[in-house]
């Protein structure tokens, strides 16, 4: 494609939107490290907040809590959606099915946490499983983290050669031996994607675990909510630098791994591609 | 059945059971994770939204009625007032504003993006939209109360313009729930617009201009049409949870400038009244699709499709 050129006013537009995102994250930091409690104004630099930070038991356990929500739900997510996403390519015409999976990303934030919550409150009545706790919570982070890890993983079956598992096949690899050394490495950069995606979904979910976690699983949003609601302290701030952080790192992680793995992956499977065709020719011949 | 064919990857009727049933044991888990926690509970609501709230927040489901659907019209003890109507309508009109600034802001971002020269300067500039895509909501809109914060220099700017009272906040307020609301939902907008933009076919625009076509006429007739689909797509995940917006109004807002998604989290905690709540998330979830219903019919769409 030919690259154009944009006059001054496009430019200036730009990084006035730049602006407008980061200033708001800009301050966090600003005032993460800035030397005084209360009041706006700058008295010099500190790391006090920090320290304090790493001091404060609601912080580290709702860190904790965050984390163990996060990484057990995106691993079920993960296995789910990823079945979840081989099976409906196998079906011509999928049509409701689409829709249904696609339900958790049309429908609001809000809808889908009161929707869930009537669900817990209707299946309290049989098991107390379903009081609001990690379990709740967990099953709320699975069942949005699903379709966002199905529609990854589709939308690079959907460019696979599915000759390849006939291929496979027709060499005698079983479904199981077929799935595993064919198709499983070509689709792993995707699933890696879905599922790194479905952690930050659920490190940063807010609306949906407001509404289903219980008293023992604030996770930090909440816990950030809740502090913005009695008057922020900076330790707040610092916590807030540090999730700031974690999510650059884990972006440009996701970036940098979709890039080389689905680069590596290409290659790979047009040298298996090659390997099965002089395989199959070899077998012509013979 | 046709060999070397990707016929051979699909279930078809004449499929043995074992295969049939691997598919169908794919599908399975994640559908009914789907259908208990999700689609049964909305349909649920609408049962909901038909009982009735007992002294304590209890359910009745024996009588039902269409009370709630009349209080939402704005029908209640003492006549009518339409305070619920005017959340919704305002609603509305706020997602509707945030989405077309995003949109007025997304094209000349994207485009300039576009035209960086370098692969390596887009790759940054497309970090620089994600970054605050994925960073959580809460602290980004807490910090606008940072930044608007009395003393800071926007309140003092504002103060000076003599637009508020020295000394006050520029929060809660229209303008620090817009500037949440845009920030919030600039990258939703962009990211899709900016695929399609990169994608762009630039002969036609060429032509458009060989044929003495006039800037706005090149832009609506040979790049608008073009970028339909990720102007869809960009529209379609901003305006719905805008619609639904809860954060950004709940800290930037305050009460004066609740929405519905404030009024329905407060029917599910404090107010305890669930029926009441389940009629108006079903009445949010109308009006999203209505007005997306009249954003598909509409002529701009019609003409982006036809292309």
């Amino acid at each position: 494609m030919q690259r154009f050129r944009l006059g001054l006013p496009f430019a200036l537009l730009s990084y006035f939107c730049i602006i407008l995102l980061y200033a708001p994250s800009v301050a966090v930091v600003f005032f993460s490290v800035n030397d005084t409690r209360f009041g706006l104004s700058w008295r010099g630099l500190t790391l006090e907040w920090y320290r304090k930070l790493f001091e404060n038991q609601y912080i580290l356990e709702a860190a904790r809590n965050s984390l163990l929500v996060a990484a057990v739900s995106t691993v079920v997510a993960t296995v789910l959606g990823t079945a979840l996403a081989l099976g409906l390519s196998r079906f011509r015409k999928p049509g409701a099915l689409d829709l249904f999976v696609n339900l958790p990303i049309v429908v609001p934030d809000i809808i889908m946490a009161v929707a869930l919550t009537m669900a817990f409150s209707l299946l309290r009545a049989f098991s107390s499983l379903f009081d609001m706790g990690f379990f709740t919570l967990i099953t709320s982070h699975v069942t949005f983290q699903i379709s966002f890890v199905a529609l990854t993983v589709r939308s690079r079956l959907a460019t696979l050669d599915k000759n390849l598992d006939l291929v496979a096949r027709d060499l005698y690899a079983y479904m199981f031996y077929s799935f595993t050394r064919v198709t499983l490495p070509l689709l792993t950069p995707a699933i890696l994607a879905g599922a790194m995606l479905a952690f930050t979904l659920s490190l940063d979910d807010f609306i949906i675990s407001f509404f289903t976690h219980g008293p023992d699983s604030v996770t930090l949003p909440i816990f950030i909510y809740a502090s913005v609601k009695r008057g922020i302290t900076p330790e707040i701030h610092a916590l807030s630098t540090v999730m700031l952080t974690a999510t650059v790192v884990l972006i440009i992680l996701v970036e940098r791994l979709t890039t080389t793995l689905g680069n590596r992956s290409r290659r790979v499977a047009r040298k298996r591609i090659l390997e099965a065709k002089a395989l199959k020719e070899a077998g012509a011949a013979a | 059945m046709p060999l070397l064919s990707k016929d051979f990857w699909y279930t078809a009727r004449g499929d043995s059971i074992r295969r049939r049933s691997f598919t169908l044991a794919l599908v399975l888990p994640g559908m009914l994770c789907l259908a208990v926690f999700l689609a049964a509970p909305c349909v649920s609501l609408l049962l909901l939204s038909l009982a009735t709230r007992g002294e304590f927040g209890t359910i009745h489901w024996t009588t039902l009625t269409l009370e709630n659907y009349k209080r939402l019209i704005g029908f209640n003890l003492f006549g009518w007032s339409p305070d619920f109507l005017f959340i919704m309508l305002r609603s509305l009109r706020e997602a509707f504003a945030t989405t077309l600034a995003c949109v007025i802001l997304s094209y000349p971002l994207s485009f300039f993006i576009a035209s960086r020269k370098s692969s390596f300067a887009r790759f940054v500039w497309l970090i620089l939209l994600t970054v605050p895509f994925c960073t959580n909501v809460v602290i980004r809109t807490y910090a606008w109360q940072l930044i608007l914060g009395p003393g800071n220099p926007l309140a003092r700017l504002a103060s000076f313009l003599t637009l508020q009272p020295p000394g006050a906040p520029l929060y809660p307020g229209l303008f620090a729930v817009y500037l949440g609301m845009i920030t919030t939902f600039l990258p939703f907008t962009a990211l899709p617009l900016y695929a399609s933009i990169e994608r762009l076919n630039w002969w036609l625009p060429l032509a458009a201009k060989d044929l003495y076509s006039s800037n706005w006429l090149i832009f609506k007739q040979a790049i608008l049409p073009q970028t339909f689909h990720g102007l869809y797509v960009g529209v379609i995940i901003t305006f719905v949870p805008a619609m639904a917006m809860y954060v950004v109004t709940d800290i930037l807002g305050g009460a004066k400038y609740m929405f519905v998604g404030n009024i329905i989290q407060h029917q599910f905690s404090q107010a305890r009244d669930w029926p009441f709540g389940a009629a108006l998330s079903l009445a949010l979830m109308a009006l999203t699709l209505i007005s997306f219903w009249i954003f598909k019919t509409s002529r701009i769409t019609r003409q982006g499709e036809m292309y």
